[in-house]
């Protein structure tokens, strides 16, 4: 089944949409302990069908939703790497409208919208505070451009929910290590020598969407 | 593509998603990413942290006409394109083409000797990196490493003590190796290195010529 792209993006249209279940060990379920975890990715799949409203409609509501929940992020965000309050403020209104502009270049299948916008809002970053083009890799080389699959969409959400809440759950100690290297503050040797980052718990919690995104990458 | 054996480390996957890597080794990390696609769904992965890491933080007031002004910046004319694979017979990725200005045949070779030329690509921030070419089975001197040097192979082959590293593969060495990588007969190896400090050379005479050349 295909994502409606011409939904309006109302938290009931998308608290209506059929559940996915499934087996194996990437199966979802949405029963009992897990409906903490089930709202929270009705939370990321709402963010889904805003993007596809700005994309398909040009849809002004949507975006302003968009922007009051990311804009404030991604303020912060730049702020603690490094960014004066002012330049924050402009680069993260800038990193909002890349996103209505780029709204197209967006796949729930393969990227959670929190994991988009902070690839925008970095790359802007390094553009405002280093002075430099950041490279970066070419397309796949697919055919016409296949609507990924709700399901694919669905899951891959859930999995970063899950990534989210696993890191929320890491020491303090490790989490701060985190933050640090992703505002910047370590260089690679750093966290090549950093032996308390929790590398083995990110990847434990990135191994199924990875799994994912290389199936859907073959 | 044959299969890709020598992957990037997880330092450097974290490093370019937090954009915390210099321009050379980010050239680097994306043409390898354009060729292999178990680091490109590993980089997923931790561009995924930073957008948690990035959820988390505690917001910001914009300012109070902030949405007004974005909305006043959005235009719906022309949206920048993907950055598109490469042609067909090509053998740079995309990235890399961005700053030959063109593929292979673009390349302006330098002699450095020992039969080895190469193209410094303009980086910036302390790091820097080259093309290098490598007439098959030519070796590459003896060298160890201040820091790290990252070579990508994007055509034929060379060996080191380590292993074999084939188009695609990757090798991440730091001041633990000393290596004479060699090219592999049949094909001109063809490299993108890359390196945070300079290299340190065993002979006298590469010594010498390595300010010249400025490996």
């Amino acid at each position: 089944m295909l994502i409606e792209m011409h939904a309006p993006p109302k938290a009931d249209a998308v608290t209506a949409m059929p559940v996915y279940k499934r087996t194996g060990k990437t199966g979802i379920r949405t029963t009992g302990a897990n409906r903490v975890m089930a709202e929270a990715t009705t939370k990321r799949m709402a963010w889904v069908t805003q993007v596809a409203a700005v994309r398909d409609g040009r849809d002004k509501a949507a975006f302003a939703e968009l922007f009051a929940y990311f804009a404030p992020r991604v303020k912060s965000f730049l702020m603690k790497s490094g960014a004066s309050p002012d330049l924050a403020e402009e680069c993260a209104q800038e990193v909002m409208v890349t996103l209505w502009n780029k709204a197209h270049l967006f796949d729930p299948s393969k990227a959670s919208v929190s994991t988009w916008i902070y690839t925008i809002a970095r790359n802007r970053r390094i553009d405002l505070l280093r002075k430099q083009k950041r490279p970066e890799p070419e397309d796949l080389p697919w055919g016409p451009e296949a609507e990924p699959e709700q399901a694919d969409a669905m899951g891959l959400q859930q999995e970063t929910e899950q990534l989210g809440q696993a890191l929320a759950a890491l020491p303090a100690e490790q989490r701060k290590l985190i933050e640090r290297a992703y505002f910047g503050e370590l260089s690679h040797s750093e966290i090549a020598a950093e032996t308390g980052l929790p590398l083995g718990t990110i990847k434990s919690r990135i191994r199924l969407a990875l799994e994912r995104l290389r199936h859907t990458m073959k | 593509m044959k299969k890709i054996k020598h992957h990037l480390t997880d330092a450097l996957l974290m490093g370019y998603a937090a954009g915390s890597l210099p321009e050379a080794f980010n050239l680097v990390v994306a043409t390898h990413i354009s060729m292999c696609d178990t680091c490109r769904a590993a980089l997923a992965g931790f561009d995924a942290v930073g957008g948690e890491v990035m959820l988390d933080a505690d917001p910001v007031d914009m300012a109070e006409n902030a949405l007004a002004a974005a909305m006043a910046r959005i235009t719906d004319t022309p949206r920048p394109e993907r950055v598109s694979a490469k042609p067909a017979g090509g053998v740079f990725p995309a990235p890399l083409r961005g700053y030959v200005n063109g593929d292979l045949d673009c390349v302006k070779w330098r002699k450095i000797g020992g039969g080895v030329s190469q193209m410094v690509l303009k980086t910036q921030d302390g790091a820097s990196v080259r093309l290098l070419r490598i007439p098959a089975g030519t070796a590459v001197p003896d060298h160890g490493h201040r820091g790290t040097e990252l070579t990508l192979v994007l055509q034929g082959a060379f060996v080191d003590a380590t292993d074999r590293f084939a188009a695609g593969d990757i090798e991440v060495a730091n001041e633990d190796l000393n290596h004479t990588p060699v090219a592999e007969q049949g094909m001109d190896c063809i490299c993108l290195a890359a390196t945070d400090a300079p290299l340190q050379f065993k002979g006298l005479l590469p010594r010498l010529a390595q300010r010249f050349i400025g490996i």
